[in-house]
């Protein structure tokens, strides 16, 4: 496989949230709107990158059955530098996100990638692995947020087109399930195709 | 790798102490943005609510008991040497779903400036009304508490005899936004700043 | 009375899966059956009751003296792989049948968010011990009632003729989202 394959291959093939269904926390927690999905999806990218980097690149020098223990170390790690930092300079999407940065660290594919991909292969591969498999999560979540944004409040980033409330239940849980359900449906059909 | 006990220990102790390491240093960089920023929101916060000032009200600030038994923050706004204002940090916990902070400003008589809602998880599209939502010519919810002051002004919505406009399928929020207000008012009225 | 309150909005209002979205991979991952159900449910009640309590004294008496609350994610995320391990092993030694029955949930457990979640509420919430091991076991038991009712709808969804497409995973998140609007229906209870 070429280095552009690995890098597209999170975008629909083997979209971490569309396909592998790993991550539904943060998809349905933060996707209320447009910013907010694709504010979560950088946040989780960057630990995405960081630690596959960093675990590819101590992938020799770590005994086989503490692994995950120190994966987990090196995940929390850059798990809590994302959270110090929004913390700093982006105070108000900090705050909508909530306790879903810290728990980026049990996002079941930051560990999936650390112990499926990065743990075998060299520090360019799982660079590229990375921020391809982020990119796949951060356009999910966009896509995800733009649907409930447009449906629930008339709106896409922020930008009202229509007066008035949308379809509130879209801005709330029972639409989060039910977009995210149809959505997945939608991506099963293209990959059949 | 071979795991020995050796190793495994070495290993482990060596990145806890990597990360450790990393954390603490980034722990230092961002202590003070983010010191500054919770600051500004403050008193981004207070400045809505009070006359224009030229004081720190966060350096004056100081707590007033409630009936309940707890205190509230209170921030008071100076213009020079006088006091224009007062910005109570006031809650309510019968929102519809719960908690709900307000920062509620006073003019040094007692009278309502201006009201600010700081945190909520209300329902969208009924509750959440008590927040701006941005339309400038709408008449707002929390407007016509303005300029007004509690000793006269019954803090109650119409439904409870009081004489407030709840919003529209939204009694139970009204009623925390008001239950909001007066623990501000009865916090300034004890602590004797009228 | 503030207990019952705490209690009454964990479980149905505040519902740790369907209002908070908390712990949703399990949720969608053993919902196919209902005894697999409260064989998660029950290891989950155990595992959070025990980990809110753990990560809460850590928090008072480890990171706050010694000023490093920011360690919180990683203290909290390893105390939390420990405690699980420690159970599973405990388990073995003492209680075979037991350990069947809730063992091959545990490892799945560490990456629970809903574990971690409750954990760092507990602190963000100012919760004291009692308040936050109640907090931690009514949340649990609101995670158990979600994913009992989620496995018998599904189980009776078996025999239903679905489209393909909406097969597995799309018909259970849209089942789970006319779940979640039921219990919208709580809300303003507390």
């Amino acid at each position: 496989m070429n280095q552009m394959q690995n890098f597209t291959k999170g975008f629909l093939k083997e979209n971490p949230i569309l396909v592998l269904v790993l991550g539904t926390c943060p998809t349905l927690a933060t996707t209320s709107s447009t910013m907010n999905g694709l504010g979560m999806g950088f946040a989780t990218t960057f630990v995405l990158i960081g630690s596959n980097v960093v675990i590819s690149m101590m992938k020799n020098i770590i005994p086989d059955k503490v692994r995950i223990p120190a994966f987990i170390v090196v995940i929390a790690t850059f798990v809590t530098i994302v959270d110090l930092v929004m913390q700093a300079y982006v105070p108000s999407l900090y705050e909508t996100l909530g306790i879903f940065i810290p728990l980026i660290v049990v996002n079941c594919i930051v560990l999936g990638r650390a112990e499926a991909y990065a743990s075998k292969n060299t520090v360019w591969s799982s660079f590229v692995d990375g921020a391809g498999m982020g990119l796949g999560f951060t356009g999910a979540l966009g896509v995800l947020g733009a649907i409930r944004e447009i449906l629930g409040s008339g709106a896409i980033a922020g930008f009202k087109f229509i007066e008035g409330d949308g379809i509130l239940v879209f801005i709330l849980a029972p639409g989060a399930f039910i977009a995210l359900g149809y959505l997945i449906a939608i991506v099963n059909r293209i990959n059949k195709a | 790798m071979q795991s020995s006990l050796r190793n495994m220990v070495l290993s482990l102790t060596l990145i806890s102490l990597g990360a450790s390491a990393g954390l603490g240093f980034v722990y230092e960089m961002t202590k003070a943005p983010i010191a500054v920023t919770a600051l500004n929101k403050k008193l981004d916060a207070i400045k809505q609510v009070v006359p224009e000032f030229t004081n720190n009200p966060n350096d004056e600030m100081f707590m007033l008991p409630t009936d309940e038994g707890d205190s509230l923050e209170v921030y008071p706004a100076k213009n020079g040497e006088e006091v224009v204002g007062y910005a109570v940090r006031s809650y309510t916990n019968n929102g519809f779903s719960g908690y709900i902070g307000f920062m509620v400003g006073f003019t040094p008589d007692g009278a309502i400036y201006n009201i600010n809602v700081l945190e909520h998880k209300e329902t969208p599209g009924l509750g959440t009304k008590m927040v701006p939502d941005g339309t400038p010519e709408k008449p707002e919810f929390k407007d016509q508490f303005k300029g007004k002051n509690p000793a006269e002004f019954q803090l109650k919505v119409k439904k409870d005899g009081g004489q407030v406009d709840a919003i529209t399928a939204a009694t139970i929020s009204s009623r925390a936004f008001c239950d909001g207000v007066q623990r501000a008012y009865n916090a300034f009225e004890r602590g004797g700043l009228k | 009375m503030e207990y019952i309150l705490l209690i009454i909005s964990a479980i149905f209002v505040n519902n740790v899966v369907l209002a908070q979205f908390l712990g949703v991979c399990p949720f969608l991952g053993v919902s196919n059956k209902v005894s697999t159900a409260i064989g998660m449910s029950g290891a989950v009640t155990f595992v959070m009751v025990l980990a809110t309590m753990v990560t809460y004294l850590i928090h008072v008496y480890v990171l706050i003296p010694l000023g490093i609350t920011f360690m919180q994610t990683i203290t909290f995320i390893l105390v939390i792989a420990a405690l699980v391990q420690m159970v599973e092993i405990i388990l073995k030694k003492i209680s075979q049948p037991l350990y069947q029955s809730l063992g091959i949930f545990l490892p799945l457990i560490t990456t629970n968010c809903a574990v971690l979640g409750v954990a760092i509420l507990v602190i963000k919430k100012d919760y004291n011990l009692g308040e936050g091991i109640v907090y931690g076991a009514a949340t649990a038991i609101g995670f158990g009632l979600a994913l009992v009712i989620l496995a018998g709808i599904r189980e009776q969804l078996e025999l239903a003729d679905v489209p393909s497409g909406m097969k597995g995973v799309p018909i259970s998140l849209v089942t789970a989202g006319i779940l979640a609007l039921a219990f919208m229906g709580f809300a303003g209870l507390v």
